[in-house]
């Protein structure tokens, strides 16, 4: 069943790759159909799945080079079901935007039902090998979604992608052959490792190996100083291409952390935790205060990912550090992250939509050029309205949820996580001020003539932003999923 | 030590030359336009060649003939790739052999040069390990010079001048060890080395080691490839780029293998294999023929190949990570020089403008071979990468690994700019509508489409071979 849903959408994909003579109308309504049959599934499974021996749901597991100790291993629990469902339902979005794509949609729809697989393949894989191969399948795959359908300047920015994330994905690729090697017996099976914990005699070498994984996921993630190919990259890429990776793509090196870095080797994690948290830290306030002083908004909502990612890792980090009592903080820290990811991936994934309607109507991402935006587009702005109150963290939203558990179980541990609250505050500011610079006030520049929201545009947001308050509101079905998967992990991480 | 006279085993060799010698006289009674007879026989016989060699997996391993030739899984890889290879030279060769002034006499060359590659995989004795270097280098400044333009001259020169010192160097180094162990033979050698003089065997091992590396085409024996891809026919480019190598790497594991402690090989192979990385990377970032580009793209793929010797003899699956990069290495490499082969006239990177839109297919494979090439998975090469890594670093070399992976960051650069221009659209002047239509037959395109879904899918297919290999 696991397999089938992830496999739906890349041979979808390719039979739309080989149909050459598809209308181009229809080419969206098959991606769409596509995109949703596999969400329907992916729901079936997550009420009907039973969880097996290892605690994993919908377990899956095939010998595939058993000298090498990698196996076909598919399984999915509380960390993995609600990105695999946030990826899922980020394609259907992405799919209803681009319904009436006009350039070249039938590549597109092909190029992005392969990504679905690789998205949703990571989320999925409980075999290092197999999750390194979908890794770097994403990379490939947004590569040509940058370079084919971007604007600015694409193949420069795909480029700069292409060898920063491949970098990450080598060091990462160092990782998993030092915990391969640092298991006994050799094995690449996530399960086995994470119940055995790699080079648990060795300290330096799981310390580098450690920092293989971290500086991959890092690159990934990503998170300061490793965060110079995003900006162009989002500036460049195609609005749903920002959307999928920003919702998704930076997902998976946060993912990985809680799924290999935590896990596996336990020891050294708790031994590096605090230089985590640092790092986290650095992350929430250098990208709150970079994404102020941007005018680009596509650039302005890429550097607040940094500051949303950096709390994730904070949390991570902090879970990572044990005292006396801080079981239950740990937990709700680590239940915060995984909570921020759906959450940044559904909020993030709406502003990026709307950044894309700026462009689709002006050709223009510039703050400066817009006034009084309000007046011709009263849908736009409310979205965006809502979407901006969302990402800063207000009650009511899933960002809340999410930066308040974060907090609350960061604190619990290392009490001076508190130097990473004003980085709310910032991303507060740089919100509302672009929102009055673009919206309120007399209608000039280029928001004159300005169309408001089609039809289209406001169903998939309104999918996103209703997910983004259902969550806020009612947070209990996703924090039951997700919790004890993380008491497992924090289970895992004491001496 | 038996003799073992085991002519039925050597049937895989003895099916190449007697191909060879056929295929040269037929190729002088045959007229002119029936001269494709002897491509049709030379395929017949690799292909009896590769199954004679499959036939022989499931031996016990063994040497023959007084201890010369063994017959074991590394015979039996090189006995069954370097025909296979041979094979889809000449039939992406089409439009360059047929019709030529020479074509049984090249077919006769193929055939040769690959029996050589097969000898000096599969020989076990420093002497025959001569007669297979010699024998598959001359054929090899022949193939070179076909082409016989002013480029083809220079290169078939710089060829025969490189293979002859490093050959004169490897006899040296073969004199030298059979000197000093009073044996030529790998099998009653090891012993002796461990007790001569350290500074002999040495310089030796040096000398064999360097001779064999023009073969290999590593650092420093390299400065050949680069003129050869470019110069000669396309399909020869692919030949030298790919069958040589197969032999000499499996006989440089061979040998390293039965070096004394006394003499620190490993290392001197890990400066090679990251000299040779580095080197074919740096040289590939400046090209802008295609062909140039993939001669240094071999350099550079040799020095993965060479982490795996490096740890032959510290790491218990190096043997079996070299073989399996090695087949998947030749079959990436041929699938790219396919797709190559296919538009003849598109020498410069910019002349592959347009090519997405009129030839998905052939784009695809471009795409995934170059993929391969970088190591990303699930594409064949992913698989050799992630086993050279591992033996390398479970072999005590981790400092390799973090080379060889900074330079395949440094490789993506060149290979994502081998595709990248054919998504740009085609010059709207310099060329007629129909300038392709007339560049490859279907045969050509299809070979080269087939090599790239095997590439594609032998990441999950490996799996056998890998299970073949260690069982």
């Amino acid at each position: 069943m696991l397999s089938i849903i992830l496999f739906f959408p890349v041979i979808v994909g390719a039979a739309l790759a080989l149909w050459r003579g598809l209308p181009a109308r229809a080419a969206g309504l098959v991606w769409l159909a596509a995109t949703l049959i596999d969400l329907a599934l992916l729901i079936v499974l997550t009420f009907t799945a039973d969880a097996g021996a290892n605690g994993l749901k919908a377990e899956e597991r095939v010998n595939w080079m058993p000298q090498l100790g990698s196996s076909y291993h598919l399984g999915v629990d509380g960390l993995s079901l609600p990105l695999l469902l946030l990826a899922d339902v980020i394609f259907v979005v992405c799919a209803i935007w681009s319904l009436r794509e006009s350039d070249r949609p039938r590549p597109q729809a092909a190029l992005f039902l392969f990504l679905q697989t690789t998205c949703l393949g990571l989320f999925a894989a409980q075999d290092l090998i197999l999750f390194f191969v979908f890794f770097d399948l994403s990379i490939v795959g947004m590569y040509f979604v940058i370079a084919g359908w971007g604007h600015g300047n694409p193949r420069r920015s795909a480029l700069m992608f292409f060898i920063y994330t491949f970098l990450g994905s080598l060091a990462l690729l160092l990782g998993f052959i030092g915990l391969y090697l640092g298991a006994d017996p050799h094995t690449f099976d996530m399960v086995e490792l994470s119940q055995r914990g790699a080079f648990t005699g060795s300290p330096v070498a799981a310390g580098f190996v450690l920092a293989a994984i971290v500086l991959g996921l890092a690159v990934k993630t990503p998170t300061f100083p490793f965060h110079s190919w995003l900006a162009p990259a989002h500036t460049d890429a195609p609005t749903i291409g920002s959307v999928v990776l920003a919702s998704l793509l930076l997902k998976m090196g946060t993912y990985g952390f809680v799924r290999i870095a935590m896990p596996m080797l336990p020891d050294a994690w708790r031994s590096w935790a605090w230089v985590i948290v640092i790092l986290g830290i650095v992350a929430v306030i250098f990208g709150a205060l970079v994404a102020l002083v941007q005018t680009n908004i596509k650039r302005m909502i890429a550097f607040t990912s940094i500051n949303h990612m950096g709390y994730v890792i904070l949390a991570v980090g902090a879970a990572g550090v044990v005292g006396r009592n801080t079981a239950e903080a740990q937990q709700l820290a680590i239940a915060g992250a995984v909570t921020q990811m759906v959450s940044h991936g559904l909020i993030t994934g709406a502003l990026f939509l709307l950044a894309g309607v700026f462009y689709d109507r002006t050709g223009s991402y510039d703050l400066g050029q817009y006034g009084g935006l309000a007046g011709p587009a009263p849908r736009f702005a409310g979205f965006f309205a809502v979407a901006a109150f969302a990402s800063l963290g207000l009650p009511g939203f899933s960002g809340f949820i999410a930066e308040f558990q974060i907090f609350t179980g960061s604190i619990g541990t290392v009490p001076w996580a508190l130097i990473a609250l004003p980085g709310i505050l910032i991303t507060a500011v740089l919100f509302l001020r672009a929102f009055q610079r673009v919206f309120t006030g007399e209608t000039k520049g280029l928001s004159v003539g300005f169309a408001d929201l089609h039809l289209r545009e406001t169903m998939a947001l309104t999918v996103l932003m209703a997910l983004v308050v259902l969550i806020g509101v009612v947070p209990g079905p996703l924090l039951a999923m997700i919790e004890p998967a993380a008491e497992l992990l924090v289970g895992n991480l004491q001496p | 030590m038996s003799l073992n006279m085991g002519y039925a085993a050597l049937l895989p060799e003895i099916a190449l030359l007697a191909a060879a010698v056929l295929v040269l006289l037929g190729g002088s009674f045959l007229p002119r336009n029936r001269q494709v007879l002897t491509r049709w026989f030379s395929v017949a016989a690799l292909v009896v060649s590769a199954a004679a060699g499959m036939a022989g997996v499931a031996g016990v391993p063994e040497s023959i003939f007084s201890g010369t030739y063994a017959l074991d899984t590394s015979t039996a890889v090189v006995r069954i790739v370097a025909p296979l290879a041979t094979l889809v030279v000449v039939l992406i060769g089409r439009h360059e052999f047929i019709g030529s002034v020479r074509e049984s006499e090249t077919y006769a060359l193929l055939l040769l040069a690959t029996l050589g590659t097969v000898v000096i995989g599969g020989t076990i004795d420093l002497l025959v390990l001569v007669a297979g270097y010699l024998l598959a280098s001359i054929p090899l400044y022949a193939l070179i010079g076909l082409s016989r333009s002013g480029p083809a001259a220079e290169a078939t020169l710089k060829t025969y001048l490189i293979g002859a010192l490093f050959g004169v160097l490897l006899m040296a180094g073969v004199t030298l060890l059979t000197g000093l162990a009073s044996t030529s033979s790998y099998e009653d050698m090891s012993e002796a080395l461990s007790t001569a003089p350290v500074v002999a065997v040495a310089g030796g091992a040096v000398a064999v080691l360097i001779g064999l590396t023009f073969k290999a085409g590593a650092v420093p024996g390299h400065f050949w490839i680069p003129d050869a891809s470019q110069a000669s026919g396309i399909a020869v480019a692919a030949f030298v780029t790919t069958v040589p190598k197969i032999g000499a790497l499996i006989a440089l594991g061979r040998l390293i293998e039965i070096m004394p402690d006394s003499v620190d090989v490993p290392l001197l192979v890990a400066i090679l294999a990251v000299v040779s990385m580095t080197v074919g990377n740096l040289a590939a970032l400046a090209q802008k023929n295609v062909r140039r580009l993939l001669g240094w793209s071999t350099v550079s793929q040799v020095g993965y190949l060479l982490m795996p010797l490096a740890v032959i003899t510290t790491s218990d699956g190096a043997s079996a990570a070299l073989l399996v990069y090695i087949g998947l290495y030749a079959l990436t490499n041929l699938a790219i020089f396919a797709v190559v082969a296919c538009f003849p006239h598109r020498e410069e990177l910019d002349d592959w403008a347009g090519v997405a839109r009129a030839h998905p297919w052939l784009t695809g494979t471009l795409i995934v071979s170059a993929l391969s090439l970088v190591g990303t998975p699930p594409t064949a090469v992913f698989i050799g990468k992630v086993a050279v890594f591992t033996v390398a670093w479970d072999g005590g070399m981790p400092w390799l690994v973090v080379a060889a992976a900074v330079n395949s960051v440094l490789s993506l650069v060149y290979y994502l700019r081998l595709f990248r221009p054919a998504f740009r659209p085609p010059a709207p002047v310099t060329a007629p509508a129909d300038d392709d239509a007339p560049e490859a037959s279907r045969g050509v395109k299809a070979t080269a489409v087939i090599l790239g879904a095997a590439v594609l899918s032998a990441g999950a297919a490996v799996a056998g071979i890998w299970l073949a290999t260690l069982a």
